[in-house]
This record gives C-alpha cells, sequence and structure tokens, in this order.
C-alpha cells in the first residue's frame, strides 16, 4: 500500500478527511449564507445577486462538482466511522452515564449528520432541481410560505447549529491544531461562525412565513 | 469508637468464561465499613459467595494504592467510577449512601475480550506498546545525567503523560471504544523528550497502526476519556498524537 492510502484508510487518516472536508463545507455554507442574505434585501437584490452567480458559467459548474465531491467524501467517511465505532463495542453497558466531556452536539454528531444528509436531499429537491422556468424568487417565496416546509428547515437548521457545535473544534482537535493559546479563540470563533450562519438561514425561514409576499 | 457502617447492595456482572452469556446478579451487602475501598467490598461479597458454595467474583487489583492500573471497572454507567481522578481502589463506600443500589460490569471493548466477570484481557495494550512505545539506547556505561537539556516544562509534559497506567478505563469511557488517551499519552511522554526524537516518526505511525489492527474505534473528541482518567491525562495528548501521525505520514523519510 501506498503511503497516501495507508494513511487515509487509518484511524487518524479519516479524522484529517473528516477536518479538512468539514472545513471547507463549512466555507461554503458561510458563502451560501453570505449570498441568501439578498434575499433580506428585496426580490430585486436577491434576483440580481443570483443572476450575476450564474453568468459566471464554468466556474459555478466546477465550484458545484467540488461541493458535491466534498460532501460525499464527508458522509461517507462519517457513515464509515459510524460503523467501525459501532462495531468497537459490541455489547452496550446496562448503565450509561457522561463523565463530562460528552454535550449534546458531540453525542448526535452522526444522528444529526444523517439528518442534514436528509435535508440536503429535501433542499436541492425545492431549489436546485425545481422547475427554472419559473424567477428563483417566486421558487423560494413557493416553497417558504408553507409552514409544513419552515418547520422542516427550522428542524435542519438546529441538526446544522448541533453538528457545527461539536464539528467546529474537533476539526482542531483532529488535525492536532489544539493549543492552550488557542482555546478561547477557537471557542469564540464557533459560536459567532455557527451564530452568523444559521441567523443568517433562520431569519430568511421566519421572515417568508411571516411576510408571505416579501419576494413576491 | 466503631466506624460507621452501611448497607449496600449490588448488581453485578457474571460471566463464567469468555465466549459464554453472561448476566447481572444482585446481592446485599450489610454492616460495611464505610472506609472500605469498592475490591474490600467485592472481598466481602466473595467471602459471602464462598461461605454459601457459589463460585466468587473474578476481578483484578494489585497495589490497591491507585498507582498499577490493575483494577477497573465501570461504576453505574462511569469507567473508574464516579470520583474524579481515582481508580476503582481508591472508590471507597463513604463515597456512597445507606442502602444505595450500584452497577459494578466489566470495561466493554471488542479489543477488550471478557475473560471472566470483571476481568478482561488488556494485552492490546502491550502490543501497541511493543510496536513502538520505547525507545532504543545502547548498552555501555551510563551516560552523563545532564547531558541532554530538557526544557522545565517539557519535562513536565512528559511527566504528566507518563502517569498514565494503562488502566483501560479511557477505552472503557470512549463511546466509540478508542485508545486514543492512552496512545497520545505513549507517545506524548517520548515525542517530548530528547531520548525519544530518532524514533519519532517511526513510533507514531507503528503505534497508530497497531491500535487500528486491535480493533479500537476512532476518536470522536469527545472528551469522556479525559473525564475518567484516574491520572488526569489530557487530551492535549491525542492532539499531540494526531500532529505526530500526520507529520510522520506526509514527512517521514524512512517507511514502516
Amino acid at each position: 500500500m501506498s503511503w497516501f492510502t495507508q494513511t487515509v484508510t487509518s484511524s487518524l487518516g479519516k479524522k484529517y478527511i473528516m477536518a479538512l472536508t468539514g472545513l471547507l463545507l463549512g466555507g461554503f455554507l458561510l458563502v451560501h449564507a453570505a449570498g441568501n442574505a439578498t434575499i433580506l434585501l428585496g426580490r430585486t437584490d436577491f434576483l440580481s445577486y443570483a443572476r450575476r452567480l450564474h453568468s459566471l458559467g464554468l466556474p459555478v459548474t466546477i465550484a458545484e462538482i467540488t461541493l458535491l465531491l466534498l460532501f460525499c467524501i464527508h458522509a461517507v467517511t462519517g457513515l464509515v466511522l459510524f460503523y467501525r465505532n459501532h462495531q468497537a463495542r459490541p455489547s452496550p453497558y446496562a448503565v450509561s452515564r457522561r463523565a463530562g466531556g460528552r454535550t449534546w452536539g458531540s453525542a448526535t454528531m452522526a444522528w444529526t449528520g444523517i439528518a442534514i444528509l436528509c435535508f440536503i436531499v429535501l433542499h436541492l429537491t425545492n431549489f436546485y432541481f425545481a422547475d427554472h422556468r419559473r424567477s428563483l424568487a417566486d421558487i423560494v417565496g413557493g416553497i417558504l410560505d408553507n409552514p409544513l416546509y419552515s418547520a422542516l428547515y427550522c428542524a435542519g437548521l438546529l441538526a446544522l447549529t448541533l453538528h457545527i457545535s461539536h464539528g467546529f473544534w474537533s476539526m482542531f482537535q483532529s488535525l492536532g491544531l489544539n493549543h492552550p493559546k488557542y482555546d478561547g479563540l477557537i471557542g469564540t470563533c464557533r459560536w459567532i461562525l455557527c451564530g452568523s450562519i444559521v441567523g443568517v438561514f433562520l431569519t430568511i425561514v421566519i421572515l417568508l412565513l411571516i411576510k408571505r409576499n416579501y419576494l413576491a | 469508637m466503631t466506624a460507621p457502617t452501611i448497607t449496600i447492595t449490588i448488581k453485578i456482572w457474571r460471566q463464567a468464561g469468555p465466549d459464554v452469556q453472561g448476566s447481572f446478579e444482585e446481592h446485599t451487602l450489610r454492616d460495611l465499613d464505610v472506609d472500605m475501598s469498592l475490591p474490600e467490598m467485592l472481598e466481602v461479597l466473595n467471602e459471602q459467595l464462598t461461605r454459601q458454595g457459589k463460585i466468587p467474583v473474578a476481578f483484578d487489583h494489585d497495589c490497591l494504592e491507585g498507582i498499577c492500573g490493575m483494577c477497573g471497572a465501570v461504576v453505574d454507567g462511569v469507567a473508574q467510577g464516579p470520583e474524579e481522578k481515582t481508580t476503582l481502589c481508591q472508590l471507597y463506600l463513604r463515597h456512597f449512601h445507606d442502602n444505595q443500589t450500584i452497577t459494578i460490569e466489566p470495561f466493554r471493548a471488542r479489543a477488550f475480550p471478557i475473560i471472566k466477570d470483571l476481568v478482561i484481557d488488556r494485552s492490546a495494550f502491550d502490543r501497541i506498546i511493543q510496536a513502538g512505545g520505547f525507545v532504543s539506547v545502547n548498552t555501555g556505561a551510563a551516560p552523563d545525567g545532564n547531558v541532554l537539556p530538557v526544557a522545565r516544562h517539557l519535562a513536565e509534559q512528559a511527566m504528566d503523560a507518563a502517569a498514565c497506567s494503562g488502566c483501560g478505563a479511557c477505552v472503557a469511557a470512549c463511546p466509540n471504544a478508542a485508545a486514543m488517551l492512552f496512545v497520545g499519552a505513549k507517545i506524548s511522554q517520548l515525542a517530548l523528550l530528547p531520548q525519544g526524537r530518532p524514533e519519532r516518526e517511526r513510533r507514531a505511525l507503528s503505534m497508530v497502526r497497531a491500535m487500528d489492527r486491535e480493533g479500537f474505534g476512532s476518536c470522536g473528541n469527545e472528551r469522556e476519556c479525559e473525564a475518567v482518567c484516574p491520572k488526569g491525562i489530557s487530551i492535549r495528548n491525542i492532539a499531540r498524537l494526531n500532529r505526530e501521525f500526520l507529520r510522520a505520514s506526509l514527512a517521514a523519510d524512512e517507511t514502516v
């Protein structure tokens, strides 16, 4: 086996993959949230942003394929780790109590990951694979004025919050970037990033539910 | 003056051998001295069982001073018991209340098969150490003690990592049954000192591969290991292990 294969197939190698793909997916989310924030400015600004983004052409297609690859690698590696970790303790404890390390985020990492995977399928069906003869603003407005979709999107955002709350710190630890000097900074950045990403998306969901004709 | 006594009901895991089905057994022990440790309480139970003509509970212990790392069990869902930074033998009945029911079960992990009752096979740790948890030293006259300068803070960090007694509580507490805190401590204690430098890369590669071969899980950075470790070993040692393995994988000249 080459050194590369040996590294990525090791238990630590899989953690490096999770950390690096997680970092890039987080970067995408930040850009996605920044772009979607134009919805808050109204229909005209949102449509002009969407038009300019899609007029870039090839770079957008390359970014989409890269993103799909990153997401698949993150999800598949995560599921492999989940399965292997389950195998590492075939018989569970009769009594199981947290000793003080586990958080809601860390304990639900695999489940929130699976929830996000399901959410993304729904999200792509709603928007990416929607009938694009209608304007994007109408598609967004049409989906998010439905309380059922609003609830599903809120649930997706809750899963994302839990996932990032553990994933962001975990990424630094997995790559060995853990030092007392940066603990505070990493802790603060986690909540600022998580808060701004989820905050923007949540504001959009709530705004479009309350003001149904906001994008009309 | 007589010491206060309490009554404890224990639900304890009984398993006759490695490949047989185990189950819990319940016993009530009365008039126990509160200054008894958990292993001492198990001795009282075993005397009671012997008198009844039953087979006593098999459990490991050695120094009974919290040093050796031989004893260990999961008490009420927490590896090495609910007290912080203690081994099982330093957990005393005064930490429990009268008429309390406590559940005692063995450390559970695929890499630590149960031999009998609470006794588990931790030789997976030995094989990880054999893979690289050592420094090679030429025999001959002892070198001058001060010939290699070691910074005080590094010596302290290496000593903190070296406090690991290999009890296995980290594996038992890890939701994924990972051995990263153990391997992290063993890698750190040597990587931090000049004597460990020559074999640093080979050690990181060999020990991680040995760990993977044994069937431990992967670290989920949940910090449960750190919370139960009787020696208070920090997960910063896991971060160092991650760094050492990454560095060795990407930049080592020698192949292992």
